[in-house]
């Protein structure tokens, strides 16, 4: 007799969905579901029927683990499973303990059963499968009851050839697509409610992920930058270990303050930022940038800014959060974790030196004369040589 | 060169402060409570600390106990002298320059049902003694007035204070309990509690450990307690005794006793010789601080600078200054001592707190002078340009 285990059904959402390359995204995400579990001894991962199947040994906390595959990107959902051998009579014996657990746990009153026999073969059809495992169950455990229409438990029974499946839950996942089957790109995060987001939305879907930070200090003090590793070590613990590149903008901050026009700060910021972070990707091997911009939110992300900004680049940026509402946005960071730390109240590089009245409708002609007044690509193979590296690990 | 001038926020512990209490985390563990020897050497520690601090502050054993720092001695200060008055009156009065372990206790006791007056400062930071007079009224339980303010060093007539009060209440009317913070007057002037009813001091301002502070409360006086359990601190205070830090803070309250005149005398050259070069060397300054103020705390602003960026443009040098307080400077919000003082908004944005210890010299001062002024010239040049 095999040690005692707990098994977890992952149901693929899109992954499920791919043609012929569904075999290459499922390797992918049975890939990523090894490394979150890799801490954890014993823990075996296959791919059969079309699901993946994860069993950990009795010992290890199944809402644990149920949790930790909940975030993979690519999972639809986790059912934490009893496993039994396809045979009715021992189905029935397991629902029996299965619900009495659920009793003592939960207080349960009600249930219902809703089976499925993935194997056809089997020799019993499925509604009467249900009513066989009720029946069983009902003698089994004198306080409970049947509603069909309300109950307190719904527990499905999943019977497949060789084994068969008890459980009540189906734990939601992110969805998405797995890590790594996307790419590379490098995500502009500043330490706002914003960039994280954006992060995290790309990431999802199976992006690997590599990020710039902008900072001014003496101008940003280090509780800032404190602030921004802990944010990229939550992004972490989604996309897994990355790398962040920090780069002081104050030099170019004070050539744009000293030479240019005050209500043009902000733009010509930007652009540079996105420069840097452009001439950073291409050393880094990713293929595109992302920013936490969200049309109109600020003086700088007017459409006519953003077409400014655009411009200073030739790498696509992409702009997930771009039509979404705050309070969407803010929703996903308090989701994801994020959004406690975002909220601490440090100042970012980006509003220093902030102008009274930016311009909120740039002309690129009228910031392409200003930038002429800098010396821009020494200003920026500058800063991306100072830059400053840093690996991100996940935070539990 | 390593410059620390934010002594105000907490200083460096002594070594002997540090071996003794390693004594009792090592060694000498053992819970104050316990019947046996362990427990019996942990109190005698406590009992030695005690006699310290109450030798320093020249008032009996049994008046000394122990908190968790000067934030709990003020707030069992005042929660615990009003709830055992509240029948006798509902009014508190305070500066309004006190530090916020005494405003934000006021804060919640308005919301119980107390009135708090709060007696405004001049321009100096000193609290404007005819408002204290006529705030006096026969509703008046407690008056709470610090010692010496933290962010500016002024130091407020306590003698005074006392005697308007007890001559307030030798004309026939009820007893009004007087408490002072003396959190920052302690080790840096001679404190007596004598003439108090109350009085809060902590360890880590004076070379001591953090989260030990003590209160000294008039013998005979009834104070109510706010934590319950298994009645250490002659019940005033329930929790097993934090032992080390305890300990420790006795080692640092006797050792701040010994010179202390010449301990006064070199903060007080230190701080001196900073200001006397900062008046020199930089132009457009105001001085927050009183030449008579606390030889531990010089406030300054320096116009067109922002204090903030001042502080990590220093903290670069390795000089570590403060912005208004420690506790503040975390929030955006301006600094309430130099607001109720009336500054102006400009002048509460480049303040700058250097506050000193027997620990710096005139030599770090050189250093720091050379190193300010280049800051000062710099940021006000990049912020002439907004």
């Amino acid at each position: 007799m095999m040690e005692e285990r707990n098994a977890f059904i992952v149901r693929c959402g899109e992954v499920a969905l791919k043609g012929l390359n569904k075999p290459y995204f499922e390797k992918m995400l049975v890939d990523r579901i090894k490394r979150v579990l890799k801490k954890y001894e014993g823990v075996e991962i296959k791919r059969q029927e079309g699901l993946i199947f994860v069993r950990a040994p009795k010992e290890l906390d199944p809402d644990l683990i149920a949790g930790e595959i909940s975030r993979v990107f690519g999972v639809a959902s986790v059912s934490p499973a009893v496993e039994t051998e396809s045979d009715l009579e021992k189905i029935g014996q397991a629902a029996v303990e299965y619900m009495r657990r659920l009793i003592e746990k939960k207080g349960v009153k009600t249930f219902k059963v809703d089976a499925k026999r993935a194997d056809k073969n089997f020799p019993v059809k499925s509604p009467d499968i249900a009513r066989q495992i009720g029946a069983k169950i009902l003698i089994g455990c004198k306080v409970l009851k049947v509603d069909v229409h309300n109950p307190d438990c719904l527990l499905f029974v999943d019977v497949r050839k060789d084994k068969s499946y008890i459980f009540e839950q189906k734990i939601s996942g992110f969805g998405g697509l797995p890590l790594g089957t996307n790419g590379k790109g490098l995500v502009l995060l500043s330490g706002g409610i914003d960039s994280p987001v954006a992060a995290w939305m790309m990431a999802k879907r199976g992006m690997l992920i590599e990020a710039v930070h902008f900072h001014s200090y003496p101008y940003t003090s280090e509780r800032a930058r404190e602030k921004v590793t802990e944010l990229a070590g939550i992004v972490a613990g989604y996309c897994g270990r990355f790398k962040m590149h920090i780069i002081n903008l104050l030099p170019i901050q004070e050539m744009i303050v000293q030479n240019c026009p005050e209500e043009e700060t902000t733009i010509l910021v930007r652009r540079f930022m996105m420069k840097i972070a452009e001439k950073v990707a291409q050393e880094t091997g990713c293929c595109m940038l992302i920013t936490g911009e969200n049309l109109g939110q600020v003086a700088s992300q007017t459409a006519e800014a953003l077409v400014v900004t655009d411009q200073s680049v030739q790498m696509p940026v992409m702009r997930p959060l771009i039509a979404m509402d705050k309070v969407d946005i803010m929703e996903i960071a308090k989701n994801i974790g994020t959004y406690e730390t975002s909220i601490l109240p440090y100042e970012d590089c980006c509003t220093v030196f902030l102008p009274k009245h930016p311009v909120t409708k740039p002309k690129l002609a009228k910031i392409l004369e200003s930038e002429s007044k800098l010396d821009v690509d020494q200003l920026v193979a500058d800063a991306v040589a100072s830059r400053e590296t840093v690996a991100i690990y996940p935070v539990e | 060169m390593f410059v620390y001038l934010d002594n105000s926020a907490t200083t460096r512990p002594y070594r002997e402060v540090i071996s003794e209490m390693v004594k009792y985390m090592e060694t000498d563990f053992g819970n104050p409570s316990s019947l046996h020897r362990m427990g019996i050497t942990a109190e005698k520690a406590v009992k030695e600390a005690r006699r310290s601090v109450a030798a320093s502050l020249g008032v009996k054993e049994e008046e000394i106990y122990f908190t968790s720092g000067g934030t709990e001695a003020d707030n069992m200060a005042l929660f615990g002298a009003v709830q055992a008055r509240k029948r006798r009156g509902n009014k508190i009065i305070a500066s309004c320059i006190e530090h916020p372990a005494v405003l934000e206790s006021c804060r919640r006791l308005e919301e119980t049902g107390f009135r708090v007056e709060y007696i405004p400062v001049d321009r100096s930071g000193i609290i404007d003694m005819q408002a204290l007079e006529s705030a006096l009224d026969d509703q008046t339980i407690l008056i709470s007035i610090m010692q010496v303010n933290n962010e500016v060093g002024s130091i407020q007539p306590i003698p005074e204070i006392i005697e308007l009060k007890n001559k307030f209440c030798s004309a026939g009317r009820s007893e009004i309990l007087f408490h002072t913070d003396a959190v920052q007057s302690y080790g840096k002037m001679p404190v007596q509690a004598g003439g108090t009813d109350l009085l809060s001091v902590s360890g880590h301002k004076i070379h001591g450990p953090k989260g030990v502070g003590a209160l000294y409360i008039r013998k005979g006086l009834n104070v109510k307690p706010y934590l319950f359990g298994g009645g250490q601190e002659r019940g005033m205070r329930s929790g097993t005794e934090n032992v080390p830090a305890v300990a420790g803070f006795g080692i640092a309250a006797a050792i701040s006793q010994r010179n202390m005149t010449e301990r006064i005398e070199s903060m007080r050259k230190v701080k001196n010789y900073l200001s006397e070069g900062i008046r020199w060397e930089i132009s457009d300054i105001r001085e927050n601080s009183r030449e008579d103020g606390s030889p531990s705390i010089w406030n300054v602003s320096f116009f067109g600078v922002r204090g903030e960026v001042l502080l990590h443009t220093l903290e670069q040098s390795d000089i570590y200054v403060s912005t208004g307080s420690a506790c503040s400077s975390n929030k955006r919000g301006q600094s309430h001592v130099l607001k109720a003082m009336g500054l102006a908004d400009k002048e509460i944005e480049g303040a700058i707190r250097f506050s000193f210890s027997e620990f710096n010299t005139v030599e770090e001062m050189d250093y720091v002078l050379v190193r300010l002024k280049e800051a000062v010239q710099k940021l006000r040049k990049l912020g002439s340009f907004r």
